[in-house]
């Protein structure tokens, strides 16, 4: 399962990488249920991000929206590898690994249109996306301020582990990044904490070589090569195919296992390519549609699906059938989403703070003790007074 | 009230932090020195010795870095104290403390809270230049989502942090280093908390009242002391929490004196001071006798030089002043 090349040079060459390990060959196929499983998440995807292109067209889903087409792969193997105790937090093109985390389609679109059966109550919106249930920590907006938040997930599940119970850390986190992040000082500033204090980290960069519409080449020194920015801080890396699935999950499942083990943080440049824009307005115009041609010839769907077929794992019939019955499940989220309310006006004023002091209004004259409406009682005040 | 002993302003912070600590696992100190160094200002001394490395734990000078990390932590359920040797040095870390920290609970639609507690040294007044003297209250105030501490005395300091840590919300609790080493009568005992939100009268006074928090309100005691001698009574009220704000005590205390002057030693454009005064201006319209009087650090930087870093500060002097011209004593 090479990627395809024109003229003798690498598709990959859109990273300036160096050449990426092969590992699943030799490596034991996963049983042809979960290959099917991990095909039709991979189809899902790709279908909710078709479906969000439109509704986004309709005007049904507002601000931002980064869709995941082409990085599948991704979601699918890194999750694949990890136990459901373990935390993952991500940036804002978040979609897939929300999905892949196991949130439903529905309750993802509903974030998408705004609406109260979204993941968050339609507060938080396609870069935000929450689900305390499967241990996903948000989709973050801010490029690369998800780093340290994934090395302090990490901090806090070994000193539940260690401090708390006394025993030995047993759990990893999953912190994805994109590229653009490298260049950022939270990123770094993670890494070396994340070095420091030996924490259980495994920092992803969805590698798809471009921060927006800037070439990788343009903003990151030693972009050929970014296991050199996990050397400095004494971190492990290593180099994943992120187009081909069985390379991720064997390249993922080594270096998760190893984390897990050693409680040391890892790095990983995961070599991908997103088939469309950085958001819903970017016309590409900073890349050829060759370049576009050359990655889509390797897709990871078509890539995968190819493989299990020819492993006997999937007839046509069953490729078939689970095409039509992730569109049903898409075409059903959005019918969800579409029916479901708007949030109440009453929520802009919850989720401020766990433990308000009043009626929260977020007004410039919060009611904070009552106000005319609600005055509070008169308590005459002195030194001490208040003391609970 | 039951017994009390006498401590260091700092001692009462850090009686606070040990006892929560040892109630609580999950509570832990993470910043800039410390651990070995028992803290840039002594405030943690003795904490690494009784809880270990790690519970007290050290960090590289890496603001924006172990902020985050603290946040991320916060969100999987421990209760971080996190120091900031300096509020100036928090502004590398702006981003994790507001824009994360304080938001969080909001866009994952009340799924993810953040309990933590930001603290450390704020405020001008040791001759450290502009760079070191900030007022950060002055801009943190502005965002929803956190509340904001600044304790004058060691007894509300010990109280107002203990509540702090065990409140499900981000706290940023702010010291001043000039008031590290007072001493005063702290009620001794694991669970003497004080409710935020809760103004106090430090003073009481028929004429004016000077309402201020953290270390100004001792300038606005000593501007009542000198203002009496001239007739002139002064209610001094000390807010203690500007998140949340105790507007009905100012306001109850206006309509009682009928002035008020406002002590605040961030900078006045958009400031607390601007909203206290913004809010009593329509509570008390028909109470008051004078506009509200504002005294605020110089719109300027901070300066180094001792006599203009004086100057610079709210004082004694301008407090006198902003009264006497509230009262028409001027």
């Amino acid at each position: 399962m090479e990627t395809p090349t024109t003229d003798g040079k690498s598709a990959h060459d859109v990273h300036g990488g160096l050449p990426i390990p092969r590992r699943a060959a030799n490596r034991a196929v996963p049983r042809a249920e979960i290959l099917r499983d991990w095909y039709r998440q991979m189809l899902l995807m790709r279908e909710f991000e078709i479906r969000c292109m439109q509704a986004y067209q309709d005007k049904k889903i507002g601000g931002f929206c980064h869709v995941y087409i082409g990085q599948e792969a991704v979601a699918t193997g890194c999750v694949a590898a990890l136990k459901p105790q373990d935390p993952l937090v991500t940036a804002y093109r978040d979609h897939g690994h929300a999905l892949a985390r196991g949130m439903t389609a529905r309750a993802c679109m509903a974030e998408m249109f705004g609406r109260v059966d979204g993941c968050a109550k339609g507060k938080g919106g396609s870069m935000h996306m929450f689900d305390r249930k499967n241990n996903l920590f948000g989709g973050h907006g801010i490029v690369g301020a998800q780093t340290p938040l994934g090395a302090g997930l990490a901090f806090a599940t070994k000193y539940e582990d260690e401090v708390i119970n006394n025993g030995k850390s047993s759990r990893v986190t999953l912190c994805f990044l994109g590229d653009g992040a490298l260049n950022q000082g939270a990123f770094h500033e993670a890494l070396n904490l994340a070095g420091l204090m030996n924490l259980p980290v495994i920092f992803v960069v969805e590698n798809n070589g471009y921060s927006m519409g800037t070439s990788i080449h343009r903003g990151t020194t030693q972009s050929h090569d970014l296991s050199s920015k996990a050397l400095g801080y004494g971190i492990d890396s290593a180099v994943i195919d992120g187009m081909n699935l069985l390379e991720v999950y064997h390249g993922m499942k080594d270096v998760v296992d190893k984390c897990r083990r050693e409680s040391r943080p890892a790095f990983v440049d995961m070599r991908c390519y997103r088939y469309k824009g950085h958001s819903m307005s970017d016309p590409r115009k900073y890349r050829t549609r060759d370049e576009e041609a050359i990655w889509e010839q390797g897709d990871p769907i078509g890539t995968f699906e190819k493989f299990i077929v020819d492993q006997g794992a999937i007839t046509q019939d069953q490729i078939k059938a689970l095409n039509k019955d992730v569109k049903q499940e898409v075409r059903d989220a959005v019918e969800f989403a579409d029916n479901s309310p708007v949030p109440p006006l009453s929520d802009l004023y919850h989720d401020v703070y766990r433990e308000p002091w009043g009626p929260y209004t977020g007004t410039s004259e919060p009611r904070m003790y009552g106000g005319a409406l609600n005055p509070p009682t008169f308590r005459a005040t002195r030194e001490g007074d208040g003391l609970i | 009230m039951s017994a009390t002993q006498e401590l260091e302003f700092r001692d009462a912070i850090r009686d606070a932090m040990s006892e929560e600590m040892r109630r609580d696992k999950r509570v832990m100190l993470i910043g800039e020195e410390v651990a070995e160094y028992n803290g840039a200002y002594k405030v943690s001394r003795g904490m690494l010795d009784e809880f270990g490395p790690k519970r007290v734990i050290d960090t590289p000078i890496s603001e924006s870095g172990f902020a985050g990390m603290a946040i991320g932590a916060a969100m999987l359920g421990l209760r971080p104290v996190v120091e900031f040797m300096s509020w100036s040095f928090s502004l590398v870390a702006a981003d994790p403390i507001l824009n994360n920290a304080p938001k969080m609970l909001f866009m994952s639609g009340g799924q993810f809270g953040c309990p933590i507690v930001f603290r450390g040294n704020d405020g001008a007044g040791g001759q450290l230049g502009s760079t070191h003297s900030w007022c950060v209250e002055g801009l943190f105030s502005n965002v929803p989502g956190i509340k904001i501490v600044i304790p004058s005395t060691p007894a509300d300091a010990k109280a107002l942090m203990k509540t702090a840590i065990r409140d499900d919300d981000p706290v940023f609790f702010m010291e001043s280093e000039r008031l590290l080493g007072m001493k005063g009568e702290v009620p001794v005992g694991d669970d003497v908390l004080l409710k935020f939100g809760q103004a106090c009268v430090r003073r009481p006074g028929t004429d004016c009242t000077i309402a201020s928090w953290g270390r100004p309100v001792h300038f606005c005691m000593e501007a009542a002391q000198e203002l009496a001698k001239e007739g002139i009574s002064c209610e001094v009220l000390d807010l203690r929490t500007i998140r949340p704000l105790d507007i009905g005590a100012i306001e109850r205390s206006v309509r009682k004196t009928s002035n008020l002057v406002i002590v605040d030693q961030s900078w006045s454009f958009g400031s607390p001071g601007s909203e206290v005064a913004a809010q009593i201006h329509r509570r008390c319209f028909d109470d008051l006798d004078n506009h509200v009087h504002r005294v605020h650090t110089e719109d300027v930087p901070a300066p180094y030089a001792f006599n203009l870093e004086q100057e610079y500060l709210p004082n004694t002097r301008k407090i006198c002043e902003a009264v006497r011209s509230a009262t028409y004593n001027a």
